[in-house]
């Protein structure tokens, strides 16, 4: 049992507030995703988590108790830092018994629970080596391990991943998955990674200069962004912004005029819009579909092919936008496109960049990692 | 005269010339063919003649009679000079405080200087300032140093150690006369404190402020993270200061001149004092050259023995 709660946190560094009231709940075993753009408090708010870092007001609740004045090493949490932080002078093993040596576990015992973690992560063969002789990937789960041998009620990550490769990223993001379902442990994590984000978390915490925009699981917050910032920042490549002119607006959907002229109906709550004024139309590159009777145009600027898709750039008025297609559209730079989109997938935001609410939920807006799983899976859990 | 500067010349490049032969040699590395050779060969060249001309010279006085007070005895005297130096009880007695000064001075300047290291480390008020004001005194010549502790820290009769001591009630020391050694460590660890001071504050510096935090984590207290973290991160740091130390330290001369000049007896005489003294005060250049190859001899043993530890140190 861990779950974390913060109440109304702050922290100011001298005259500068980094952390501006944040509310949070961390339910038990649950994998939560800090994610935001650099400079944002991401570390700062693990760090107050952790207790490395004191917060300014507010209250840290770990399963119910405050602990904003217990120390660091007391909260029962366990940190895996992003340059690993490993001690350059002692061996693997004694790297991962280092907190049960200074709490006078004898050295037996130390090394039974070394060995457990190490089993788990597959370090067996390494407990003799010194951090300077082991690959990233390899120090990277010795700093995971030192965390699991503390038998922490929460995990810590900061960016783990991002001092790795591509492949080895993928690699260790599946095994942090794997290390989630496997010590039934709650973990919170801080990337800058998309997919990170999107693929490891039951809930994502998006945050923007000391704040948090939106809390919700991966799916309902690609489907369902609260405002334009959290449209913009989840999903890759980043939603495209059209300015259109509202036609009318009523309960039923909204009706908008598109920069060539042409108006369509999009099934979004307009109730609260009546009364008119500039809108922007958010669609995601994924959304947008070339289309020879499509009511919009524009020119390829360029034309970046994957393979399997091609992401084209095109010039529409003032904006550049981003379609996604198949790998095979026969298109050249400088040749010019028509393209719809598809309305039920449109967002549509006010002049405040909130969002207008969507008159259907996406059905899937409210799963869960766990949920990906077939029902035999969870047996025994 | 001749001998006199001679030692210290003639030793400091000797000592230099096995550190860097040392290094090539134990990082198995051959640097550059025979084009290379040919450009440095000037450098090599310089710097060989450098060390050699002052060492053969000295080696070349230490097999003369040569006695500035007797003109008349000359010639070739064989192992004479080194016979009478090694059964004079002087040498011991200079070799063993020789020892015991850079022996204690090593102790007080790394142990101060990394327990200093650490405290300057930390953020308080004024720190820029504290840091430029403890480290000043390296820059205090160690003639002036000497004399300003000798007449205003020391003085048995107007020091400021003496005042302390009276206005504690405490009777007045005279330090010079009867702590000598003790006095000179004093003001020679004072000098070289600021060095290790300096070397180790910036080591402290490259420490991985998350490795203190990770261990803060694993429940170090401060002291914990000191002797775990803090003290095997400056290992390497200690032993280069350790080495650079010893070297200078083993010719301490100026500090010993202008406070105890030696005395009482021999109570403060070191090699290199020992040296001086033959040399002119009895004016005998041979016994002196002697003296000083007897001190290169113990300088380069002692720095091969330290270039082992150091390059062992700064490989692992
Ligand atoms: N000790 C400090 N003193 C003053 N300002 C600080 C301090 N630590 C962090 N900040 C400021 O707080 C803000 C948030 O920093 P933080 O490290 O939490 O960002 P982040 O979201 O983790 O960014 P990144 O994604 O780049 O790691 C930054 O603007 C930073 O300049
Ligand atoms: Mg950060």
């Amino acid at each position: 049992m861990a779950t974390l709660e913060l109440k109304q946190i702050t922290k100011s560094f001298d005259d500068t507030h980094v952390i501006k009231g944040v509310d949070l709940e961390v339910n038990d075993r649950e994998f939560v995703v800090f994610v935001g753009p650099s400079g944002c408090g991401k570390s700062t708010l693990m760090r107050m988590i952790a207790g490395l870092e004191s917060a300014t007001s507010g209250d840290i609740l770990i399963d119910g108790q405050r602990m904003n004045e217990v120390g660091p090493a007391d909260r029962g949490l366990a940190m895996v830092f992003q340059s690993y932080a490993l001690y350059p002078h002692m061996t693997v093993e004694d790297n991962m018994g280092f907190s049960m040596r200074l709490a006078g576990v004898s050295k037996d015992k130390r090394r039974e629970k070394v060995l457990e973690a190490a089993k788990i992560l597959q370090l067996e063969p390494l407990l003799d080596r010194k951090p300077k002789a082991l690959s990233g990937g390899q120090r990277q789960r010795v700093a995971i391990g030192r965390a699991i041998v503390r038998n922490p009620s929460i995990f810590l990550f900061d960016e783990p991943l991002s001092n790795l490769d591509a492949a080895l990223r993928v690699q260790m993001r599946i095994e942090l998955a794997r290390l989630h379902e496997e010590l039934d442990a709650t973990m919170i994590y801080v990337t800058h990674d998309q997919i990170e984000a999107m693929t490891m978390a039951d809930k994502i915490v998006v945050l923007q200069g000391g704040e948090v925009e939106q809390v919700g699981s991966p799916m309902g917050l690609y489907h369902h962004p609260r405002n334009r910032f959290v449209a913009g920042f989840i999903g890759s490549p980043k939603m495209n912004f059209i300015a259109v002119e509202q036609v009318s607006s009523d309960a039923e959907g909204v009706t908008i005029k598109l920069p060539g002229g042409e108006t369509r109906q999009v099934p979004i709550d307009g109730s609260g819009h009546a009364g008119g004024g500039a809108l922007e139309l958010g669609v995601r590159p994924e959304h947008l579909v070339l289309d020879e009777q499509g009511p919009m145009e524009g020119r390829i600027q360029v034309l970046e092919r994957l393979g399997g898709q091609t992401s084209l750039y095109v010039q529409m008025g003032d904006s550049l936008l981003t379609i996604m297609a198949d790998g095979d559209v026969a298109y050249r730079v400088n040749d010019s496109v028509r393209f719809g989109f598809s309305s039920d997938r449109a967002h549509l935001f006010d002049a405040e960049g909130l969002s207008l609410p969507k008159l259907h939920r996406h059905p899937l807006a409210g799963l869960r990692r766990q949920d990906n799983r077939a029902p035999s899976d969870t047996v025994g859990q | 005269m001749s001998a006199g500067r001679v030692t210290p010349a003639g030793s400091f490049p000797a000592t230099f010339m096995v550190t860097d032969m040392n290094k090539t040699r134990t990082s198995g590395r051959t640097i550059g063919g025979l084009r290379t050779l040919s450009l440095q060969a000037p450098a090599v060249t310089l710097l060989f003649l450098w060390m050699i001309v002052p060492l053969a010279m000295t080696v070349w006085f230490s097999l003369q009679r040569y006695n500035l007070l007797m003109p008349g005895m000359t010639g070739f005297a064989g192992l004479e000079n080194y016979e009478y130096l090694f059964t004079d009880p002087a040498l011991w007695s200079a070799m063993g405080t020789t020892l015991l000064m850079v022996g204690w001075v090593l102790v007080i300047t790394v142990v101060g200087g990394t327990l200093l290291a650490v405290l300057f480390q930390q953020d308080f008020m004024g720190r820029g300032i504290a840091r430029v004001l403890a480290i000043s005194p390296f820059f205090v010549m160690p003639t002036v140093s000497a004399l300003v502790w000798k007449n205003m820290m020391m003085h048995p009769a107007n020091g400021v150690l003496s005042w302390v001591a009276e206005s504690l009630g405490l009777p007045a020391v005279d330090w010079f006369s009867s702590l000598p050694l003790t006095s000179v460590i004093i003001i020679v660890a004072w000098q070289w404190l600021p060095f290790a001071l300096l070397i180790l504050l910036t080591a402290m510096q490259s420490l991985d402020e998350d490795q203190v935090e990770a261990a803060r984590m694993d429940g170090a207290g401060p002291i914990a993270i000191f002797f775990f973290i803090t003290l095997p991160h400056l290992k390497r740091a200690i032993s280069v200061v350790i080495m650079i130390e010893m070297i200078f330290l083993l010719t301490i001369f100026a500090e010993i001149f202008v406070t105890t000049s030696g005395g009482p007896g021999l109570a403060t005489t070191n090699l290199a004092y020992l040296i001086y003294i033959r040399a002119l005060l009895d004016f005998d250049v041979g016994m002196a050259s002697a003296g000083g190859v007897v001190a290169i001899i113990l300088a380069n043993i002692v720095a091969i023995f330290l270039v082992r530890m150091v390059a062992k140190n700064l490989e692992s």
